[in-house]
Order: C-alpha cells, then sequence, then structure tokens
C-alpha cells in the first residue's frame, strides 16, 4: 500500500460542483425506459400465482387469446423450450450449497405468491393487464412456509423437494480460540434481534422493453437496471442468445438500492417474447406487481453472543445467523449477509471470532442485496450488542466504546481481512460534541426523576463497514462467480473535450459530475468539456456496474490511472513536437511544459488526431483505457447519534435529532456525498421505526402495496445534522472510500440504541424493528405485568 | 370514446378518449409528455403529480374524461425559454434530486404549496410533501429548496 502522492485535492476534485444531470430530470427529459414506445410493439402481461406453494395442474390461456388485442399467450411450459439456462444466481457459497433451477415462468410449481405463470403479449398495456386475468390456472394449494427458523424445523414444508430439506448452505468462519475465550469470560451478553423484511422502493418501477432484429438475430434490451454488463453476460446464458447479439441499455434508471442489482425473470421473458414474435416488446410494473416480483431485502434472525472483562473489554464475538432466502436465488441472494461475516466484531478489537450463518427457503419473495446488503445487520447486531454490554457491566455506551476501539491502521482484523484506515475516537469525539451528549443524559436523567412519561433516549452506532466490492481474488476466495475490477477510457477529441466511458452505472449517484471533476483536476479540462457515457453495453463494452459503493472507490479509480496513460502518451507526442526529450517535459493538469516552450494537452489531441507528426511507434488518436481491481475493500467508518422521545402512554417513537459523523476517506463532491448520506439515513431510520414487509402464515404479503407499507414522508423525518472526519484511504491513489451505504448501514443500530435507552430504566432492553407504536406499547404494558 | 378538450403547458387539445384512460397516460402515451411519471397505483407517492386549473392533483388518480375543459401544467411547462423557473433552479442549486424520478412531482407539489401559502414554514412545507415519496434524498434538500424560494 503506498501512500496517494499525485493528486492535489481541493482544486476542483473536493469542490461542491453543481450537478451536470439535473437539467434534464427537471424539466421532464430523462430518458426512462417506460418511455420508450415504437409502433408495432406488444405489451407484456404476466399471470401470477395468487398461492404461496401450489402444485400448478393445469393452465388453460385460451380465454385470455379470445381477446381481441391479445397477440399470444403462453403457459410457463408453452414457453420452456426458450430457456437456455437458469436465471443465474452468482454465488454458491459452499460445495454442498443447494441452488434450484430458477425457471423465468414455474411450470409444476408455484413457490410464492408473485411467481410467474403465464404470460400474456397484447398491443395496449391494458389488453394485457384484461387477459392475464382470463388465463385459468388449477392450482392444488400446498401447505407453506413463510418464517425461516420454522422452515428448518422438521415437518415443514418443503419449498424445493429435491433438496429434501429447505437449507440452502450453512457457510461458517472462525478465528481465535473462542470457546475458551467464552468459557474465561467474566460476562457473557446473548442477545437475539430481528431484521425486519424490506421492500426496496425504488422510486421508478421497473421495466423492460426489448427491440428485436430478427434477420440477424440481435436484441436490444432497455432494463431499469444497475448492472446492464451483468445483465448481458448472465441473460445470454438464459436465452441462448450470443452475448455479441445482445446489447443491454441502462438509461436515466430511478434509483436502485440494490434491488435493481439483479437479473430478472421479465427481462428473460421480454427477450423470449420478442425472438418469437419478432416484435419489440416492453413490461413495466405497478408497485403492487412490484412487490410481489421485485426482491426483498434483510429477513434475517440473528443470535450474537459477547465474552467480555467485567470492565466491558470485549474478548470475542460469536454471531450465528438464520436468513430467509424466499423461494430462488436470484442473483447475489446468497451471497448478501456474507457481505457481513466479517463485521461482526465491528470497530471493536476482539481475540476471537465466529461467525455462521444458514440460508433457508421459504414461500415468499426471494431476498437480495437491499442498501448495505449484509453490514446494516451486522452493524446493528454488534452496536446493540455492545449498548447491551454496556447495561451489564454499568456503564456508560460511550466508555464500552473506547475501551474496545481498533486504534492501530492498517487493522488486520480477527475475522481476516484488513481495514486500510480510520480514527474512530475522532468521530465519536465530533458526534458527543456535536450532540450535546453529556447535556442530554442530564435532561434524560431529570425527566426520569420527575417522572415524565416521555422518556427521552440517546443512541450511538459507531459503525465501521467494508465496501467499494472488491479484490476479485478475495471475491474468488470466497466462490463469487465473477471479478470486482472495472474499467474506464478516455478518450481526448481532437476539438476540445474529452469522452470518459465508464463501466459504473450510476442511477442517481451523480457520477457524470464526479467524474468529470477527476478528469477536469487531472488534465485540465473544464468540467463541462467532459461527456461521461456510461450504461451501454455497445457504447462500454467493459464493465461491472454500480453496487456495494464501488462505483467512485473502483471506477473512479480506474479513471485516475486511465488519465496517467492519456499524460504519458501525449507527453511523449508533446515532447516530439516540441523536439525535446520526454524527460524535460513536466505535465501538470493538461499543458506539457518544457525549458522553453509548452503544449496544451488539447493541442496534443488535435495533433494525435491528425498524425501528421508522431514519434516512431506511436498509434494516432488520444485514448486510454484502465482495468482496475482494487487491493483492498474500503472502510469507512463514522458515529452516529439518535436522540428519540418515546411516549410511553402511546408508544410513539419521535426521532429529535440525527448526528452523524463520517469517515469516507477522500471527498470528491461534498455536496453529493452529504446527499448519499442523507439517503441511507432516511432509509436506515425507516427500516427502525416505519417500514416491515409482513407475511401472513399462508404466504400472502400483508403489505402488499404502498398504502400498507409505510414508505416514510417528509413530515417523518428531522434535519438531518452531518460532519465528516477525513482518513484517506492508503490503497487507492484518490484516497476514496465508498459512501452510498454507509448511511443505511449505521442508522438502524443508532435509532433503535436510543429507543431501547429511553425506555431501559423501565426495564426494557429490546424492542424489534420498526419500532411502531404498537410495539412499544406492548413491551411497556409487558413490563408492567 | 369520449372527446375531451384540454389544454397542456398552454396548448389546447382535442382528443378522443377511453373513459377508463387516467390522466397520466393521456399525456404520457397520447400527448408524449414523459416528464409526468408513474410511481405506485395506490396514489400514494406522488411522481405523478401536475397542476389541474392551478392545484396539484396526482394524474394516476384522475380520469382524463374528468379533465375535458381543463387548465393542465406539467414539469415541461415550467421552464421559460429553456431557462429554468426560480423552483426549478433551487432544486438544482440545493442538490434536491438524485435519480430525478420523484422530481417532477416534487416541483408541482411544491409550486402548488407556494401558490396558496408564499412563506411556509420548515414544518409547513414538511407536510405539505407528505404525499410525494422522494427515496434518494432523505427530503432536507427538497425541504431546504422549497424554503430557499419560499423567502
Amino acid at each position: 500500500m503506498s501512500a496517494p502522492t499525485e493528486v492535489e485535492v481541493g482544486r476542483i476534485v473536493g469542490a461542491p460542483v453543481e450537478r451536470k444531470e439535473d437539467k434534464k430530470l427537471l424539466q421532464g427529459q430523462a430518458q426512462w425506459v417506460d418511455n420508450m414506445r415504437v409502433p408495432g410493439m406488444v405489451y407484456l402481461g404476466v399471470v401470477r400465482s395468487p398461492y404461496a406453494h401450489a402444485r400448478i395442474k393445469s393452465v388453460d390461456v385460451k380465454p385470455a387469446l379470445a381477446h381481441s388485442d391479445v397477440v399470444a399467450a403462453w403457459s410457463g411450459a408453452d414457453i420452456d423450450e426458450e430457456w437456455a439456462g437458469s436465471l443465474p444466481c452468482a454465488w454458491i457459497p459452499t460445495e454442498d450449497t443447494n441452488a434450484p433451477e430458477h425457471k423465468p415462468v414455474a411450470v409444476d410449481k408455484a413457490r410464492y405468491v408473485g411467481d410467474a405463470v403465464a404470460v400474456i403479449a397484447a398491443t395496449s398495456r391494458g389488453a394485457a393487464e384484461d387477459a392475464a386475468e382470463l388465463v385459468e390456472v388449477e392450482y392444488e394449494p400446498l401447505p407453506a412456509v413463510v418464517d425461516p427458523e420454522a422452515a428448518l424445523a422438521d415437518g415443514a414444508p418443503i419449498v424445493h423437494e429435491q433438496f429434501g430439506t429447505n437449507r440452502c448452505y450453512t457457510w461458517t468462519l472462525e478465528a481465535g480460540e473462542v470457546d475458551r475465550l467464552f468459557a474465561e469470560a467474566d460476562v457473557v451478553v446473548s442477545e437475539r434481534y430481528r431484521q425486519n423484511r424490506l421492500i426496496p422502493n425504488a422510486i421508478e418501477p421497473r421495466a423492460v422493453f426489448v427491440t428485436p432484429i430478427p434477420a440477424t438475430g440481435e436484441f436490444t434490451l432497455f432494463s431499469t437496471t444497475q448492472v446492464p454488463h451483468i445483465a448481458r453476460v448472465t441473460l445470454s446464458g438464459v436465452t441462448g442468445i450470443p452475448e455479441a447479439k445482445l446489447r443491454v441499455i441502462a438509461p436515466d434508471v430511478g434509483g436502485g438500492f440494490g434491488s435493481k442489482l439483479n437479473v430478472y425473470a421479465e427481462e428473460a421473458l421480454a427477450l423470449a417474447v420478442a425472438r418469437r414474435l419478432g416484435r419489440a416488446v416492453k413490461w413495466t410494473e405497478t408497485r403492487s406487481e412490484g412487490y410481489l416480483s421485485t426482491i426483498h431485502g434483510r429477513d434475517q434472525i440473528q443470535e450474537i453472543e459477547l465474552a467480555a472483562t467485567s470492565e466491558g473489554r470485549i474478548t470475542a464475538v460469536r454471531a450465528k445467523l438464520t436468513v430467509g432466502f424466499g423461494a430462488y436465488l436470484q442473483l447475489v441472494t446468497t451471497g448478501i449477509p456474507l457481505l457481513g461475516a466479517w463485521l461482526y466484531a465491528g470497530s471493536y478489537d476482539v481475540e476471537g471470532y465466529s461467525f455462521e450463518c444458514t440460508g433457508v427457503f421459504t414461500n415468499t419473495v426471494p431476498t437480495d442485496a437491499y442498501r448495505g446488503a449484509g453490514r446494516p445487520e451486522a452493524t446493528y447486531a454488534i452496536e446493540r450488542a455492545v449498548d447491551a454490554l454496556a447495561r451489564k457491566v454499568g456503564k456508560d455506551p460511550v466508555e464500552v466504546r473506547r475501551l474496545n476501539f481498533i486504534r492501530e491502521f492498517p487493522a488486520e482484523i480477527t475475522s481476516g481481512l484488513t481495514i486500510d484506515s480510520g480514527d474512530y475516537d475522532a468521530c465519536l469525539d465530533l458526534a458527543l460534541e456535536k450532540s450535546g451528549y453529556e447535556a442530554v443524559r442530564e435532561e434524560q436523567k431529570a425527566r426520569r426523576a420527575a417522572g415524565d412519561s416521555k422518556r427521552l433516549g440517546i443512541g450511538l452506532s459507531t459503525y465501521v463497514e467494508m465496501c467499494g466490492l472488491a479484490p476479485s481474488a478475495i471475491l474468488g476466495a470466497i466462490r463469487y462467480g465473477a471479478g470486482g475490477w472495472e474499467a474506464a477510457t478516455i478518450r481526448c477529441l481532437p476539438a476540445g473535450t474529452v469522452q470518459v466511458l465508464t463501466g459504473s452505472t450510476p442511477h442517481g449517484q451523480g457520477h457524470e459530475t464526479t467524474w468529470s471533476q477527476i478528469v477536469a483536476d487531472r488534465l485540465g479540462y473544464d468540467v463541462d468539456e467532459v461527456e461521461v457515457l456510461h450504461g451501454d453495453t455497445a457504447v462500454v463494452p467493459l464493465g461491472m456496474d454500480t453496487y456495494g459503493s464501488r462505483s467512485l472507490a473502483v471506477g473512479g479509480v480506474a479513471l485516475y490511472h486511465a488519465a496517467d496513460r492519456i499524460i504519458e502518451k501525449a507527453k511523449r507526442i508533446a515532447a516530439h513536437l516540441m523536439e525535446l526529450n520526454v524527460e524535460q517535459v513536466e505535465h501538470v493538469r493538461g499543458v506539457f511544459q518544457g525549458p522553453e516552450s509548452s503544449m496544451t494537452l488539447k493541442e496534443v489531441a488535435f495533433a494525435a488526431w491528425t498524425a501528421h507528426n508522431l514519434p516512431e511507434g506511436v498509434e494516432p488518436g488520444l485514448e486510454a483505457t484502465y482495468v482496475y481491481d482494487p487491493p483492498n475493500f474500503s472502510w469507512p467508518s463514522g458515529a452516529h447519534v439518535a436522540i428519540v422521545e418515546v411516549d410511553t402512554e402511546t408508544g410513539a417513537v419521535e426521532l429529535l435529532r440525527y448526528i452523524a459523523v463520517d469517515d469516507v476517506g477522500t471527498v470528491v463532491n461534498p455536496t453529493i456525498v452529504e446527499g448519499q448520506i442523507q439517503g441511507g439515513i432516511a432509509q436506515g431510520v425507516a427500516q427502525a421505526l416505519y417500514e416491515d414487509a409482513i407475511y401472513d402464515d399462508d404466504g400472502n404479503l400483508l403489505t402488499s402495496n404502498m398504502v400498507t407499507y409505510l414508505v416514510p414522508s417528509a413530515a417523518e423525518f428531522p434535519r438531518w445534522e452531518l460532519y465528516r472526519t477525513e482518513t484517506p484511504s492508503p490503497t487507492n491513489p484518490l484516497g476514496v472510500k465508498g459512501v452510498g451505504e454507509t448511511g443505511a448501514i449505521a442508522s438502524p443500530a443508532a435509532v433503535m440504541n436510543a429507543v431501547v435507552d429511553a425506555l431501559a430504566a423501565d426495564g426494557i432492553t429490546d424492542i424489534t424493528m420498526p419500532a411502531t407504536p404498537e410495539r412499544v406499547w406492548r413491551a411497556l404494558e409487558e413490563v408492567k405485568a | 370514446m369520449r372527446n375531451v378538450s384540454l389544454t397542456v403547458n398552454e396548448v389546447p387539445y382535442e382528443l378522443e378518449l377511453e373513459p377508463r384512460e387516467l390522466l397520466v397516460y393521456v399525456l404520457r402515451e397520447r400527448l408524449g409528455l414523459n416528464g409526468t411519471v408513474v410511481g405506485c397505483d395506490t396514489s400514494s407517492c406522488g411522481a405523478c403529480t401536475v397542476l389541474l386549473d392551478g392545484e396539484s392533483v396526482k394524474s394516476c388518480t384522475v380520469l382524463g374524461v374528468q379533465a375535458d375543459g381543463c387548465e393542465i401544467t406539467t414539469i415541461e411547462g415550467l421552464a421559460q425559454n429553456g431557462s429554468l423557473n426560480p423552483l426549478q433552479e433551487a432544486f438544482h442549486e440545493h442538490h434536491a434530486l438524485q435519480c430525478g424520478y420523484c422530481t417532477s412531482g416534487m416541483v408541482l407539489a411544491a409550486t402548488s404549496l407556494l401558490a396558496e401559502n408564499p412563506s411556509p414554514s420548515e414544518e409547513q412545507i414538511r407536510h405539505a410533501l407528505e404525499g410525494n415519496i422522494c427515496r434518494c434524498t432523505g427530503y432536507q434538500n427538497i425541504v431546504d429548496a422549497i424554503g430557499a424560494v419560499a423567502r
């Protein structure tokens, strides 16, 4: 690891440059997939199982075909020959992982409410919806199972009969003498938490639009996806369309949060129908349909134990997860809990570490990546458990945290990875100061003494997370099916502007602005002279896409290195044209300076284009590509503080203040970084207080639309009070770390620690998320009884 | 089919509509005004908000035939001669949008709020936006953008 040297941060990198993306979005000129229409196109309607578990006895599409606007209708069996392979799961964590075949349309059995059983192609959206209701499906309902622990019990209904069990896999990680440390511990804390099932709710519903060229067998797939490159290679496998004949375009995409980091049945289905009919095909989910067909997140039962001294020094951590995977494995369903596998000791230095995760099939919508993906869960468990330890040893949670912080960096942690950099005390100090921690504790005491029915609580979350996915060799070692690199190309055009091709695929993160800043800083262009192209496999063939807070930490660093290659080539050309040796020429932000003469990069780009006078062996044109494979994850950290008021008469929790101190390394655009953190915190607070995807015992999703599933509005949130500290990552020359998920990772623990803190004197030690008024009120009634 | 006359962004249209067609699809699919978008099917998210005779409505909850004789303003009707209006400009300056999908509805809901109450408090702004869901921003910058125009 070498320290960053070349970038002088603070000129354009580090400046709050206003976003280049905004003007079209603010005038209604974005290119959403659902905007796309061509004459002769058909609309897909998907017939979905109303049963969580049922044998499909027969499917009769004839009544749908009788509809005047219906072009075609097929059962799962009718369309089965279109599939060259299963819908993909890219992560098989163990050799004995049970990975079922996953067809885009079910043939024999429906395994969750929403499982596709037939498909309609019609000439209008309305006709497709109407005709879907005309298909007659005869089901033989089977007993269903929705709870992951119940699914492991003897006699539970089996989701995939061929395995004889609902267990998908058990994955373990152990380091240090864990059993001895627990045996010798003065104090053991044993906690059990539930990670509520969440629905990501990217505000743009999913949509797919396919245009075929039947004569050549070429297809263009427009999709609301975070991962056009991954979609191309995997959908080629599902449909048998050769990769070279499949172009995938993610145009403007309205949020993802992991829900669009996937390869879905409807993408394969639209390609298959376009191939069968030779016509353009479109499908757009309704929000309620999306609740049954787009992945959910979380759904974990966590057991965590801490071994500690009587002072509160933690010696070992033992974590055991039971995770609901739903009915099938989507792209990275299996890997999500494992992205937290190394983090159950959080920011604390421990000697012993044990992690075990069992993934379980249930008759529910598959779970997969939702903002934070494994790391909010880990952070929640350790941060809640540390508070429980503080109560047990009779100390303030601040004191116990300070007693255990990792302080030497780079830090090889017991679970086996290396944290790049950090200063956890600095974050905590600033968070305590800005929150007025001591004053809040005083007011809390005063309210208790006065018997105030409105209790005050203050909660901490001193998190560290690993993101910037990821070193390819590590991904290989944990049996992920692809690499973690990213590609960038810089193309200096002859007329004075520059094109950037990035394999990262933004959907709200502002890459066009941030990437322009990096290129402007390194090569001396104005931000407005940089054009950033992304999200089209024909324009940017090489990419690994956007998820896991990887875009800047991997894709942005690739861009930095591509700029190096531009400078190297341009310097040779400039030296040649100025009749100097290369060693005599120095480059400073787009200017090649010789002892008595100079050339700008733009002049060199023009000369490289005309190619009239280039040095021996130098190719015309000024373009460079760099594919960057990061040597480590990036490790953002911070201290978040939530202050809540709990009304013991109604059970209502009000979040009064939220203070966040984050260390995300070097910041390229502070405005965009703040926006990312604000949005992440809001989603995490929503997990803690509002959102919960609830199934009944028969596998019906009770929170089946946006009325019953509570996505909070502006009225539910306080102002976010944000601060930063900065320890640049030594693993990359920009010093950057990921930021997209930190808010969602840190905040559920801070809020729930505050809720429990408010009620601790009443004898309450846990409230299950979300802490609804009913749950809080019932918990208070129970302790009274 | 019913004959319907409406004015959208000051342009008059004569349309023949199916009675069940929602206003949002009339705007998107008949008139090609794709700036108004659909985010849910329960009138919860507000992404489809437009102004109907100056008042904000969710265009997924209004039938096209109900808008007969009405004046409608969509996001495409706000900028003048290619320049953002003050509210749009404030959204840009305050980084009040990320993915931008909720933005049309947010801007039009805010337009309606400011027409009714030119100087709302922060709390009033937050409550006025209760019917508009943003999943990216955590709302603070949206609230600040509206507040900046209000003052």
